[in-house]
């Protein structure tokens, strides 16, 4: 691994829980800053719960907790005093399922989180709408319908308008959970395409099911299994010449 | 075998059929009978006009002003707690013994005989608290009926509304109020709305609980402030019926079909509504 890359998210010993169900074991993983690190493996060995660590949405699941660090940017997010709205600013989510906000139109979905942090003018509004949807290559299909409901676009749409609303209030780290696994190729394509462009400025850390999908997009992929982190290193390498005979069954499709 | 099953299946059919018919039946026959007999005797002066000759002829107009206001009364009262009661429950009571104590007092709140609410509200309201046979005291004790169908249709309501709503509302840096205020209430209004009047549209039509904390026998006037005793609809008609002797048919129909009339618009409005927002609903 290249060593000038900064970590942005160190995770030391992290372990979760769901109630008395230990969800993910002693992780220690590293997050680099503006580069696509994708989470594999098969369906329930905690790579959503992992990635709902680093903006601490693990916490408001009733009965869940968590044990470790993590640092972002050398801050330990799990301390008392770290609040979690300013973390979730700073590291925003999309999910798997599309959820554009139903009461609410297209402009009044991205303005949402903005407009939480208090009374802004509309030519400022206006313009971080404008540029959040470009930058996630919506503008020109929707700039004529922003006043229709969100839900009026189709699956794809709705899901780059949730990345457009979760760009919107500016965050650093983007986390991604499955977000094509509801979606078309086309669609799929679109996200993967913008995924490359977000990079760019952003930190991204995509959870898929889809090991091509973690080809193509990711710099860095980490292999979870069973709530432990199997294999972490650049992309090429977990799909080419993994050190793990685990790692080597699930990428060669033996399991999961 | 082939034959058997297309027998079985329209005997199904007719079965689940009549069964329906039959709930639909009392609906029918009530509406009919009571417009057929009570629509000749109103007219504009039955409705806004006081009775005179001892009930036995004029109006109704303080019977219908009396349940009108206990209606808004209760209204004021029931909904603001009802609905804010169910937020706390269902959107910050953890799921604890405490919270399934709550529960558990409001299923059975509403399984309490109106009659024994009457009681608790004339001991409660009309002695204890020293409020006298009143609007205030009779909307109190509605109010305490109404609650539990008001705090369960909201809490359906906000269930309703899929988490992932909430996960992207805190994802953004939202907190629990915030979520709750812009995301999870605005979609739960019309489900809020539709329980709210249903239980109110019940309330309006109840005897039992008014019977001895505001409703008065014979008040040939309107009401004067909260703790003016009034005239409803419900007791009248059970006055009309059985305690005043003498009073023609035609009256006592007419005054039940005002009543059916407002609950019927109540009911009719929440079925509208629902209706309206269901058009809306895309998850």
């Amino acid at each position: 691994m290249t060593n000038e890359v900064k970590i942005k998210i160190k995770t030391t010993d992290l372990n979760a829980w769901f109630c008395d169900k230990q969800a993910l074991f002693n992780i220690n993983m590293d997050i680099y800053e503006k580069k696509v690190t994708a989470i594999i493996g098969p369906s329930g060995c905690g790579k959503s719960t992992f990635i709902r660590n680093l903006n601490r949405m693990h916490e408001t699941v009733q009965g869940a907790r968590a044990e470790g660090s993590v640092l972002l940017d050398g801050r330990d997010i799990f301390e008392k005093k770290f609040d979690a709205v300013t973390l979730r600013r700073e590291v925003g989510m999309v999910f798997q399922k599309a959820t554009p906000f139903p009461t609410m139109t297209v402009y009044d979905n991205v303005a949402a989180g903005i407009k939480l942090y208090g009374r802004i003018g509309k030519e400022k509004l206006d313009e971080i709408v404008e540029k959040s949807l470009k930058q996630s290559a919506l503008w020109n299909e929707v700039k004529d319908v922003l006043h229709k409901p969100g839900t009026s676009l189709s699956g794809g749409q709705q899901q780059r308008l949730c990345i457009a609303r979760a760009l919107a209030v500016n965050p650093k780290i983007l986390l991604l959970d499955e977000p094509c696994s509801a979606l078309d190729p086309i669609s799929t394509g679109k996200i993967e395409e913008l995924i490359h462009e977000l990079k760019e400025d952003y930190t991204i850390v995509i959870v898929t099911h889809n090991m091509q999908q973690a080809a193509r997009v990711a710099d860095y992929t980490a292999f979870f299994l069973l709530g432990a982190l199997i294999e972490f290193d650049v992309t090429s390498k977990i799909f080419t010449n993994p050190s793990d005979k685990r790692t080597e069954d699930y990428v060669t499709g033996r399991f999961g | 075998m082939r034959e058997n099953t297309k027998v079985i299946e329209k005997l199904a059919f007719a079965i689940l059929g009549l069964a329906t018919l039959i709930i639909i039946a009392p609906v029918g026959i009530i509406l009919f009978i009571v417009l057929w007999h009570g629509l000749p005797g109103l007219s504009f002066e039955f409705i806004f006009s006081m009775p005179r000759e001892g009930m036995r002829a004029g109006g109704i107009f303080p019977a219908i002003v009396g349940t009108l206001v206990l209606t808004v009364g209760t209204a004021a009262f029931s909904i603001p707690v009802g609905i804010l009661a169910a937020i706390y429950l269902n959107e910050y009571a953890g799921r604890n013994w405490l919270t399934r104590l709550f529960e558990i007092s409001i299923i059975n709140l509403a399984g309490i005989p109106s009659i024994v609410y009457g009681l608790f509200g004339l001991g409660l309201f009309v002695t204890f608290f020293g409020f006298g046979a009143s609007i205030l005291a009779g909307s109190l004790t509605l109010s305490i009926m109404t609650l539990p169908v008001i705090i369960t249709a909201t809490r359906e309501a906000l269930s309703a509304v899929p988490m992932a709503f909430r996960e992207v509302s805190f994802s953004l840096g939202a907190s629990r109020w915030q979520t709750v205020s812009r995301v999870v209430l605005p979609n739960a209004i019309p489900g809020i709305l539709t329980g709210t009047i249903l239980g109110l549209s019940r309330a309006a039509g109840e005897t039992a609980p008014i019977l001895f904390t505001v409703a008065a026998f014979y008040l040939p006037r309107l009401p004067q402030s909260p703790f003016d005793q009034a005239m409803a609809l419900p007791y009248h008609i059970y006055v009309l019926s059985t305690q005043v002797p003498n009073v023609s048919l035609r009256t006592q129909y007419s005054t039940v079909l005002v009543l059916v009339l407002m609950v019927f618009i109540l009911n009719i409005a929440a079925a509208y509504i629902r209706a309206k927002f269901r058009r809306r609903k895309t998850w």
